[in-house]
């Protein structure tokens, strides 16, 4: 941690020169010493939601005069154990931490005693205590190269950030290297667009810098920030953690391509990204690293902020630009491709947020290096946000091409209870859902799209065998047919459509031809619409028919739901022998369709029951099914 | 001139015209409900879909946009092609079923009957937006618009309230291609909530 403050740092001014800001770097570096000891408290989302304000002020408090600071950070991904403590540079790990315990945690740091044994991470098949974070499965498996200063650095700290290397790739770009080295490095990198297509950033780079010169105009540089993925948070996670990753990639961006303008489009849910942003730019601009005459090199860029208008649909690109001209963010049909006609009708290079933040390392330590990571055709690492029937909830980055099981079995701890997992929905709400029997899927761009499913953004949902597929892709479908903006036919018509197709299987109602139906409108509404919103919409329900056929059948031709979810298909019923008449379920049950007498077996009125499935939760003996 | 190729005929095209207009000078038949000479092309309605390419390599565009090119092969009427329009034509079916201009035109592509419920019997609305378009773009006034988004999108006044920007030229109701905007001009420019009130309150 720099040990100049902020202040002492601003006080430097504009930084003239690759040297001056050298010779600023080194005066942090000398000012900080690398064994002094820090308290790190994540700050991020989840741990401020289960309370870590009050953990870091009951910490501060306690700490008093003792030689040791105290510091708060973006999320560590590691969220369903929040509020997390982290010791450095010991690197001792506590989870769900409480503001009671900030003076034993100060104690055994301060008088290098045991760790405090009830806070430590413990192996939930060994239950044995990992107290270093490195051994904890979460993190020994991750490889964090956008996330590596996540919970090391604090986000409004641009001197924390210089000592932790941001910056070097900047000055290096701007002194050794022209525009067309930077546009070949990342070129080299092989890196692919972390928004949802994949498409090569040196490849759209290079093509926006040939309309550039044909059209004689300056280029745009646009960061996507709109992320609107249910359930992820892979892109606010990098905006909070490391603000200026993302800046300095954008103005690494606009070197290369001789922009003078850029733009952050964020999603306008997320007012922790947008102020971090903003501190960073700030800051960024009071040491020269934005602004005019970058680092005295004679290169003027500036940024600015555009909140996000709150659809989903604002996160595509041709949307993205009505909507920061000022208009209503509707998709537009688009010929020409936007690295030619963007914003403005200009040449503009739209990256996602994690594209643009790996652009600072793949500079600073080459093209080449960072092609050794990963796979041959998806180079790098993907940041993923695990989500659903996993026990390890949160945010990890993986070399790509890692199996799928990987993720979920080695970083997730797998499925609570220890049952396999019955399928992984990839990609986001328009990915696919990839069987058990697939787990062995190298998670890459292209394996993902070969096995029918996407890379998307990086959400990751892992489903039981109490999530019924029909369930699932209807789901998502209502989750698009909200979202479509409504321009074109197929989408706002036909994801309905398909809905309503879906609503019929899960009351039991519909045929074979119903499914053939179903492929046939889902392939117009890929063919047909618009926008990838409504062309991607379909996938989830044509990857579960394909891997789970069967569970379709069985819902409109034994009128079943094998996963005990379609209300309309189920029924709750009581195994007497199990059954021990404590009456719990019958005191909880709304509809009052439980009876039976104390100590006896109970029964269900099922003309009562509304399926809502309480009585089968609140059983402690296992005594309520489901079928 | 640009040669290319419509439905295995070689046919000549100017710089900067679309596949429609190569096709109509031609006199290959394309439908259409959301283009209109007049205004701006939009691309809702996608009844306009072809499939460009080859064995190996095809897509799917429109035609009312898709600007021509050297070479370009073009099929107006292959199975991709046929697919898309037959289901927009059979939602449309059962989503305006009061417009006879809608009904003819499933009918002239073969569909006939839906399988899709109808919600609104009087519908005959598809939101091509060809009405909103000529408002702005030509007669200059936006006395028409779009209210609500997504799936809820309908056509109506702006914010809905009653609009008196209307000057009543009727060029909506010529561009609409449904016969809906002669049913609804009244409603947005007010004339019977107008004269029962006694002014142009909602
Ligand atoms: C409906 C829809 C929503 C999208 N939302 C996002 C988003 O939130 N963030 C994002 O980076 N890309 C999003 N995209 C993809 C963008 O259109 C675009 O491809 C991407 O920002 C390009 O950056 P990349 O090459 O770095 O991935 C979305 C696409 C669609 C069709
Ligand atoms: S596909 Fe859906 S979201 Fe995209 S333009 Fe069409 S209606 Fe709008
Ligand atoms: S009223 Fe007619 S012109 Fe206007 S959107 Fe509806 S169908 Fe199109
Ligand atoms: S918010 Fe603390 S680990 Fe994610
Ligand atoms: S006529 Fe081309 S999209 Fe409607």
């Amino acid at each position: 941690m720099a040990q100049i403050t902020n202040r002492e740092i601003q006080q430097a001014g504009r930084l003239d020169s690759a040297e001056a800001f050298m010779a600023l770097r080194e005066r942090i570096l000398a000012a900080s010493d690398p064994n002094r000891t820090e308290i790190i408290v994540c700050h991020g989302t989840g741990c401020l939601a289960n309370g870590s304000v009050k953990v870091a002020e009951a910490l501060q408090a306690a700490v008093k005069a003792a030689d040791l600071d105290i510091k708060v950070t973006g999320c560590h991904g590691f969220c369903s154990r929040g509020p997390l403590v982290v010791v450095r540079p010991s690197g001792l790990f506590y989870q769900r931490v409480k503001p009671a315990d900030a003076e034993d945690i100060l104690q055994s740091v301060l008088e290098g005693g045991q760790p405090v044994e009830r806070l430590l991470y413990h192996d939930p098949n060994t239950d044995q205590a990992l107290p270093q974070e490195k051994d904890i499965p979460f993190y020994s498996h991750q490889m964090r190269i956008v996330l590596r200063n996540i919970g090391k650095i604090d986000p409004t700290d641009i001197g924390d950030t210089i000592a932790h290397g941001g910056y070097l790739a900047l000055a290096k770009a701007l002194y050794q290297m022209s525009p067309e080295q930077v546009v070949a490095e990342v070129e080299r990198s092989g890196l692919r667009g972390r928004g949802g297509a994949g498409f090569p950033t040196g490849r759209k780079w290079k093509s926006a810098l040939a309309a550039i010169k044909k059209k004689g105009y300056p280029a745009y540089v646009v960061v996507n920030g709109d992320e609107g993925d249910p359930g992820a948070f892979m892109d606010r996670t990098i905006m909070e953690g490391d603000p200026h990753a993302v800046l300095e990639g954008l103005i690494l961006g606009a070197y290369a391509l001789g922009a003078h303008q850029g733009f952050m489009y964020v999603r306008a849910e997320y007012p922790v990204a947008i102020k971090h942003l903003n501190i960073a730019m700030e800051q960024a601009r009071a040491l020269g690293l934005l602004g005019q005459n970058i680092l005295g090199s004679g290169f003027d860029f500036d940024v600015q902020i555009n909140r996000g208008a709150g659809a989903f649909v604002c996160g595509e690109s041709t949307a993205l630009f009505t909507s920061i001209e000022g208009r209503a963010g509707e998709p537009k049909p688009k010929y020409v491709r936007s690295v030619e006609e963007g914003l403005w009708g200009r040449p503009t290079v739209l990256n996602n947020v994690e594209t643009w933040a790996n652009v600072p390392q793949i500079i600073e330590k080459g093209g080449e290096w960072y092609a050794g990571l990963g796979v041959p055709h998806s180079t790098g690492t993907k940041v993923f946000s695990l989500v659903g029937k996993v026990n390890n909830v949160g945010l990890v980055e993986v070399p790509m091409g890692t199996p799928l099981a990987s993720i979920v079995e080695d970083l997730g701890g797998g499925v609570p209870g220890g049952a396999p997992f019955k399928a992984v929905q990839t990609g986001g709400p328009s990915g696919g859902c990839l069987p058990y029997d697939m787990r062995e899927v190298p998670v890459d761009f292209d394996s993902l799209t070969r096995a029918g499913s996407m890379m998307g953004s990086g959400g990751m949902i892992v489903m039981d065998k109490r999530d019924c597929v029909v369930d699932v892709a209807r789901y998502f479908l209502r989750f698009l047919e909200e979202e479509s903006c409504g321009k074109c036919i197929p989408c706002r018509l036909g994801l309905t459509r398909m809905r309503e197709i879906l609503d019929g299987f899960s009351q039991g109602i519909g045929s074979e031809k119903d499914i053939d139906d179903l492929v046939s409108l889902a392939a117009a509404i890929q063919d047909g619409a618009l926008c990838a919103l409504g062309g991607s919409a379909p996938n989830p329900v044509l990857t579960t028919l394909q891997y789970f056929k069967d569970e379709y059948l069985a819902h409109i031709k034994d009128k079943r739901c094998p996963a005990g979810v379609c209300k309309d298909l189920i029924s709750y019923s009581i195994d007497p022998d199990k059954c021990t008449g404590c009456m719990t379920c019958a005191r909880q049950c709304p509809q009052k369709a439980i009876a039976g007498e104390k100590k006896k077996p109970h029964v269900i009125n099922q003309e009562l029951c509304i399926r809502c499935g309480i009585c089968m939760e609140s059983c402690k003996f296992g005594a309520v099914n489901v079928a | 001139m640009i040669n290319m190729v419509i439905d295995g005929r070689q046919v000549q095209a100017q710089t900067g015209w679309t596949v429609l207009e190569t096709a109509r000078q031609n006199g290959i038949h394309i439908p259409t409900l959301c283009h209109h000479e007049a205004v701006e092309p939009s691309g809702a309605c996608r009844l306009c879909v072809v499939e460009i390419g080859d064995e190996t390599w095809s897509k799917i565009v429109i035609s009312c946009m898709y600007p021509v090119a050297e070479g370009l092969n073009v099929k107006t009427d292959s199975p991709r092609v046929k697919n898309v329009r037959r289901w927009i034509l059979e939602m449309l079916l059962a989503q305006c079923p009061a417009s006879p201009e809608i009904r003819a035109l499933a009918a002239e592509y073969g569909v006939q009957t839906t399988r899709f419920v109808n919600h609104d019997p009087n519908e005959q609305c598809i939101l091509c937006g060809l009405c909103v378009r000529v408002c702005k773009e030509v007669v200059g006034v936006s006395a028409i618009s779009t209210i609500g988004r997504g799936v809820h999108k309908k056509i109506g006044s702006p914010y809905g309230v009653v609009s008196d920007a209307c000057v009543a030229c009727g060029s909506c109701v010529t561009v609409c291609p449904t016969g809906a905007m002669s049913a609804r001009l009244d409603a947005i420019r007010g004339v019977h909530a107008g004269r029962e009130a006694g002014k142009g309150g909602k």
